[in-house]
């Protein structure tokens, strides 16, 4: 599957952000969720979204993923401005969002998860029915977890006999096989054992080595430090800091995501 | 089990072993239904003939149809029901939905009849009469479902009573009757007859001219009724396992959410599936039209329970997700045999309540204590 021709060194040089959000506000009744937050994400980047909890993280992925609709500001994508009223129009631009457990159907297989919602058929007795075509679904989905190197014994079990990290893996492979031109990830390791939330972190930089640009919510330090390129960090709803990973440490992030430091204070 | 790149460290012989277990428990809990068939068969073909000297038998070519002719409505009515209780939704309108079916059909029929249309387009006028009315009855249940997230189990229940209500006023709070006699044979007749001793033969197609002692031990071998429960049993099956109809269907009782972000138009589905529930319930009441040569308003409702009763036995699981078409076909054999075997035994008819109602009791035991078992393992492994 192509994803982008570009190699990850060229991502990194280009100047062309895939996604730029200005000054997003979302409210819920009084309270502002996120208040006036930028953020860029370029191609082929991995950026680290940290902060502590009702930092305002998942509102904001919310936002950019059309679950929830901004009160004020814009987003960009491909230089494009867009209006997501709805997860699918989202998912239609190609941004695709994993959440822990929401995005998978337990009582269907792997192929038959990876397929949802967009079936391939054939047709059966002389085209007068169209009918699923299992096999080229099968075959569809080995290949692919063979290219991302996850390894799934038995391709006809259902989803939820397999382990968590597995059932994770399945949902990042099928928003690769899609097509993903962003993926966002809110707490993919969360509830995950250690040997998984590696072959999670693995599976991210597979992504990256695509061109697949990532955004990564997490509360494990380590991991973001292990995987991004770039860490913004959320204090109440505000961005309080953009740093590229290399040139700062868990302890400079920890002030931020306590309060103690912030790049934006507006004194008042 | 891994996700590895490269090597699965923890799948070693322990969860192979386990594997291999969870794969027995799966499939015995697939074949129990069966096995409980073969059994409950086994056991009247034993007791029933020991309980009348040797006079009656079980297993009869008469007797048989006579339980598939028992098991036509309850099956029709599980069938649409099957994939609405795959979704985690329950229709619990499709008893009075076929007795209004009954009503609707045998009108039309009646006044198609006498304005001169021949008995045949009469009759599929009043089938097409029948379905339509399902398919309003099922959009509009459906709309208030999945647009207004009423709960099914209430709007289902009122309609029910809606759907009863029109029933009685369309039928004069009774039965609709002065259909043509031919009406009769679409509902009675068979593909095949039987009629054993030297002077009998299997006859196809036409009723063989007889009288007297051989009209008696004439066998009629798959009813039309029972052909057309067949066919609708294989489209069913067909749409539930083959076209992405049916794996939609899967998705949204596994995971609604899911199958909405996946692009599943969700909505629209439980409607098309509730018209689906009423349109079989719709086909049961037009069958029991033309083998009453009546249409009767209070027909199905009676037939409710135990037409849940035989998907739940066949398997289906309330919670959604889980089911199968064949399933339900079973539940439906389950529920028949034991009622036909039980009064063959001459056992009063409360003990075939207890003895039903015990046997969904345990169906169900089984299926969740597969479900545990299988999570066990999941964790264990
Ligand atoms: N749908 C909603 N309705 C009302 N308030 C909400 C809603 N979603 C989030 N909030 C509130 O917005 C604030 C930010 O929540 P959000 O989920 O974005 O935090 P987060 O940074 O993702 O935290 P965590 O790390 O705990 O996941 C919180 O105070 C939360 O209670
Ligand atoms: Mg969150």
């Amino acid at each position: 599957m192509e994803q982008t021709a570009m190699t990850s060194e060229g991502n990194v040089l280009s100047r062309e952000p895939m996604l730029s959000v200005r000054q997003l506000v979302k409210r819920f009744g009084g309270l502002t969720a996120v208040n006036k937050v930028d953020m860029d994400v370029y191609p082929g980047e991995v950026v680290g979204l940290v902060g502590d909890n009702a930092a305002g993280k998942s509102t904001l992925i919310k936002c950019i993923a059309g679950v929830h609709q901004p009160e004020e500001g814009e987003i960009y994508f491909e230089g494009r401005r867009v209006h997501f009223s709805h997860p699918i129009e989202a998912r239609d631009a190609h941004i695709e969002t994993i959440y822990q457990d929401l995005a998978l159907a337990g009582n269907l297989n792997v192929g038959a998860n990876i397929f949802m919602g967009r079936e391939i058929k054939k047709p059966f007795l002389g085209g007068l029915v169209k009918v699923l075509d299992e096999e080229f679904m099968l075959q569809e989905s080995r290949k692919l977890l063979e290219q991302l190197k996850i390894h799934i014994p038995d391709f006809t079990q259902e989803i939820e006999t397999l382990s968590g990290g597995q059932r994770q893996a399945v949902a990042i492979a099928r928003a690769v096989y899609w097509k993903a031109k962003l993926m966002i990830m809110d707490e993919p390791t969360n509830n995950l054992g250690v040997v998984e939330q590696r072959q999670v972190l693995d599976l991210v930089r597979e992504l990256k080595s695509q061109g697949v640009p990532v955004i990564l919510i997490s509360h494990t330090l380590p991991d973001v430090f292990a995987v991004t390129d770039r860490i913004v960090v959320m204090h109440r709803g505000r961005k309080v800091t953009d740093k590229k990973t290399s040139e700062t440490d868990s302890q400079e992030i920890v002030q931020y995501m306590v309060g103690a430091l912030d790049d934006n204070r507006v004194d008042a | 089990m891994a996700v590895a790149k490269g090597s699965a460290p923890q799948s070693g012989e322990p969860s192979k072993r386990g594997d291999r277990r969870r794969q027995l428990v799966l499939t015995l809990s697939r074949v129990w239904a069966w096995a409980f068939l073969g059994l409950l068969i086994a056991f009247f073909v034993i007791t029933v003939p020991l309980s009348s000297n040797g006079s009656v038998n079980f297993l009869t070519v008469r007797n048989s149809q006579n339980i598939l002719m028992a098991i036509v409505s309850v099956l029709l009515l599980g069938l649409g029901q099957t994939f609405v209780i795959i979704t985690a939704g329950i229709d619990l309108s499709v008893g009075h939905m076929m007795s209004l079916a009954s009503v609707v059909s045998a009108l039309v029929l009646r006044e198609v009849f006498n304005a001169g249309v021949p008995l045949f387009p009469a009759v599929a006028i009043g089938l097409l009469a029948a379905l339509a009315t399902a398919a309003l009855v099922g959009f509009l249940q459906g709309s208030i479902i999945a647009r207004l997230k009423v709960p099914a189990f209430i709007v289902t229940l009122g309609g029910g009573f809606v759907l009863r209500g029109v029933a009685l006023l369309m039928s004069d709070n009774s039965t609709v009757i002065g259909l043509p006699p031919g009406v009769r044979d679409y509902g009675n007749e068979s593909l095949m007859y039987f009629i054993p001793g030297d002077s009998g033969g299997l006859y196809f197609f036409n009723r063989p001219e007889v009288s007297g002692e051989l009209v008696r031990s004439m066998d009629r071998i798959l009813p039309y009724p029972v052909i057309i429960a067949a066919i609708v049993v294989i489209l069913m099956a067909f749409l539930l396992r083959r076209t992405a109809f049916g794996r939609h269907t899967y998705a949204i009782g596994g995971n609604q959410e899911a199958a909405l972000r996946a692009g599943i138009p969700v909505d629209r589905h439980l409607i098309q599936l509730y018209m689906l529930s009423a349109s079989t319930a719709a086909v049961a009441g037009f069958l029991s039209t033309l083998r009453f040569t009546a249409g009767s308003a209070v027909i199905g409702d009676p037939l409710l329970m135990s037409s849940i009763a035989a998907v739940i036995i066949g398997g289906v699981s309330l919670a959604g997700g889980a089911g199968s078409i064949i399933g339900t076909v079973i539940g439906a054999l389950i529920v028949a045999v034991l009622t036909t075997g039980l009064v063959m035994l001459n056992v009063q008819a409360f003990w075939q309540f207890i003895v039903i109602g015990i046997v969904i009791i345990v169906a169900v035991l089984i299926d969740q204590s597969r479900d545990l078992i299988v999570s066990r393992m999941r964790s264990g492994a």
